[in-house]
């Protein structure tokens, strides 16, 4: 299928959703979309026969601080039977980046959104376990960003804080002991 | 007599772990030694390679990508090197297609030696490990002879190669390729048809085939669970569509259906290697001749003026790639690999995005040890050819 | 040591005696992190074997072991990990740090790695390299078991 009429298919299918065709060199097609419609698109280029795209191939976002929309979301998507190549791209503003999951439509993209979260900050509205990939679940900032240093100056904490209190520990303890038989 | 008391048990496999290939943790909800739930933590490794390569240069960002994935290494920096050399327009020349076909098979048998001698250890076939790692020393020695280096020779750069082929490189690669299939039916020997090694890998960590597509699963994981999905046959690149070779598929899913797929995966890729080795002289070109990447000769640097102006331009500003993106899938040997690159128009990259197939088989992890046994869930862990360089970057 | 004539008797000093028991067996904690460990995994096969030097036995429990390897790159989630299985170890015990990425940051300088694992545990033997070759780890293993020949009992 050629770009134009990929693009042509999906305005059909998806007005709403401000299909923006770019040129690109690699042999993937690009298009931009609207961050709001994001649901509706991507259930149809994941359903549609002629389109078939059920492999998600990287799910990732880049920063352009200090220009303005801030990410870019983007999302690779291949299809098997019609050797198609996409690349999807949302735009995002930096004080207001949330986008709609696509966990339903493909799980692989469970811990792809994880991670772009946990480095870039972009919220996904209905994930279903927002919490930190790969930095310390308790670290501050996320490091992706442009203004975030490369390096950083702190002592490495080489110890792991107590996930009980000693009063819950103690009571735990008695409590084994009373319904323990002999 | 008193009640039997019933409930599961949470138990850690901690990060440092010998059989978990890296730091990865698992935390096991075991009913008995049945596995009712996990939940794998990752990030025990996390480099921020992807926050440093954007303070190098284009050529410097080669090493550190080596290192994410540090069993494919040279599959990493050619799917990097292809990236940039699409964005920035290129045209290899012939001869160095061939040489970096050749090397990326190579890489692949690497990658798949060290699976096979780690999953074979643990499984309990230890002699597998000691064969295997003796193969590999000569592809390491082969390594060696390019670049000096045996692990990350750093022999790949923009543009084509970093030097020449070495004098020998020929015969050391033609008596490795002589010497590997008799080695490859002596491994096949101790395991294929072992009913100890089938009874413990048959039926084991099975996925279909709509859900390897579901997960995101490519390479042997995907191939061992029907879908054919190979980046050298769907997305041709360096000129794979020139050369003959078969890609191993399997249907059933299972540990023992990945084992045969790399088994035959490894006899494909030495065709490809001979193929490939018929095809590449001994001397000639070996990178574009763009003087703004590639790095005159040295006799050169020292007589003329122009080509000392050239070096030092190319090492101490590096050179520029225009602004726009690329991404150039590679079939590396655990799957579809490659660097989402966005340039800005200057000599640094802004964003380099490794796709990791590891990460995507980590999270599939869950899905495929719930209902086997804690030993069932080592030989799992190994089959799925995790590399935590790859997962955390 | 001194050997008498006509008796077959070996005489020595107690502390000799447990150097070279010490030296001679000393059994790594499976510390693989990164690429630094498909080295240690090399060293330990049948080319570089390092079980000519008694440390072929690589336990996977620390309770078990002497020697903790370092091998690889340390991160800041893991720190706490590496100090846990180090007080886990029982006296005596050493540590390597192998590779430049352990001895000091690689080349990794960023907010993810620790930089020098000397930072969380004392190392006796750094072994440059990215990553450094079996033979060097070898020496690095030589020199640590000079090192216990150097150390005194009281």
């Amino acid at each position: 299928m050629e770009p134009t009429a990929l693009v042509a298919l999906l305005r059909e299918l998806v007005p709403s959703a401000e299909i923006e065709p770019v040129p690109t060199v690699d042999r993937h097609m690009t298009i931009y979309a609207a961050s709001g419609q994001l649901s509706s698109l991507v259930q149809v280029l994941h359903d549609h026969a002629d389109l078939d795209f059920r492999f998600l191939a990287e799910l990732t976002a880049t920063d352009y601080w200090p220009r303005e929309p801030r990410f870019e979301l983007v999302y690779v998507l291949v299809s098997l039977s019609q050797r198609l190549r996409l690349r999807l791209k949302v735009r995002l503003a930096g004080s207001d980046a949330h986008v709609a999951t696509v966990c339903g439509i493909w799980p692989a993209a469970n811990w792809l959104e994880r991670e772009v979260w946990d480095l870039f900050g972009i919220a996904f509205d209905g994930h279903p376990d927002p919490r930190r990939l790969l930095m310390p679940e308790d670290w501050d900032g996320y490091p992706l960003r442009k203004d975030y240093p490369v390096q950083i100056r702190k002592t490495p904490e080489a110890a792991e804080p107590l996930q009980l209190t000693a009063e819950e520990f103690r009571a735990n303890v008695a409590r084994d002991r009373l319904t323990r038989e002999h | 007599m008193p009640d039997v008391r019933t409930e599961t048990m949470t138990v850690n496999m901690g990060p440092q772990h010998p059989s978990t290939h890296g730091v990865l943790r698992l935390v096991l909800e075991l009913d008995g030694e049945t596995v009712l739930s996990s939940a794998p933590t990752i990030g025990f490794l996390h480099t921020g390679i992807e926050k440093t390569a954007e303070q190098k240069k284009w050529q410097q960002v080669i090493p550190l990508v080596e290192r994410m994935d540090y069993l494919s290494a040279q599959s990493n920096s050619m799917a990097f090197c292809l990236s940039v050399e699409t964005l920035l327009g290129l045209d290899l020349p012939q001869r160095v297609r061939d040489i970096r076909v050749l090397i990326a098979e190579l890489q692949r048998i690497n990658s798949h030696l060290v699976w096979l001698g780690t999953h074979g250890m643990e499984v309990g076939a230890v002699s597998v490990m000691l064969y295997c790692f003796r193969e590999r020393e000569l592809l390491l020695n082969i390594n060696e002879m390019l670049a000096g280096f045996r692990l990350f020779p750093s022999y790949m750069r923009v543009g084509g190669l970093r030097e020449d082929l070495p004098r020998g490189f020929h015969d050391a690669v033609r008596a490795f390729l002589d010497r590997m299939p008799s080695k490859l039916d002596e491994y096949e020997d101790l395991l294929t048809k072992n009913e100890i090694y089938i009874e413990r890998t048959r039926n084991v960590g099975r996925i279909s085939k709509g859900d390897a597509v579901a997960y995101g699963l490519v390479g042997p994981i995907a191939r061992a669970a029907g879908v054919d999905y190979d980046v050298r046959k769907y997305f041709p690149y360096l000129g794979y569509e020139t050369y003959d070779f078969a890609v191993p598929t399997r249907t059933d899913g299972d540990v023992y259906s990945r084992y045969l797929v790399r088994v035959a995966e490894m006899r494909e890729s030495l065709k490809i290697c001979r193929q490939a080795l018929d095809r590449i002289a001994p001397m000639g070109p070996f990178a574009v001749s763009d003087p703004r990447i590639t790095p005159p000769p040295k006799d050169k640097v020292y007589t003329e003026m122009e080509a000392l102006i050239q070096h030092f331009l190319i090492y101490s500003q590096g050179f520029t790639v225009p602004a726009g993106e690329a991404y150039v899938p590679v079939e590396g040997p655990r799957g579809e690999q490659g660097f989402y690159i966005v340039s800005d128009g200057t000599n640094r990259p802004w964003r380099v995005k490794s796709r990791a197939p590891s990460l995507l088989a980590c999270q599939a992890l869950s899905k495929m040890i719930v209902g086997g046994l804690i030993a069932d869930v080592i030989a799992v862990i190994g089959s799925i050819d995790v590399v935590m360089g790859d997962v955390d970057r | 040591m001194g050997l008498e004539a006509e008796i077959p008797v070996l005489t020595t000093t107690v502390e000799k005696m447990v150097q070279w028991a010490r030296r001679s067996s000393i059994w790594p904690v499976t510390f693989g992190l990164a690429c630094c460990a498909i080295e240690m995994m090399a060293m330990s096969c049948s080319r570089y074997d390092i079980a000519r030097f008694g440390a072929e036995v690589f336990r996977g429990s620390p309770r078990q072991s002497d020697l903790m390897i370092v091998a690889g790159r340390l991160s800041r989630k893991m720190a706490p990990a590496l100090r846990r299985i180090y007080d886990q170890m029982p006296e005596p015990k050493w540590v390597i740090s192998m590779g430049a990425c352990a001895s000091i940051g690689g080349v990794f300088d960023n907010y993810a790695l620790v930089q020098g694992v000397d930072q969380i545990v004392p190392v006796d033997v750094f072994v440059p390299g990215c990553p450094p070759r079996p033979e060097s780890l070898i020496y690095g293993i030589v020199q640590l078991q000079r090192k216990i020949d150097r150390q005194k009992l009281a």
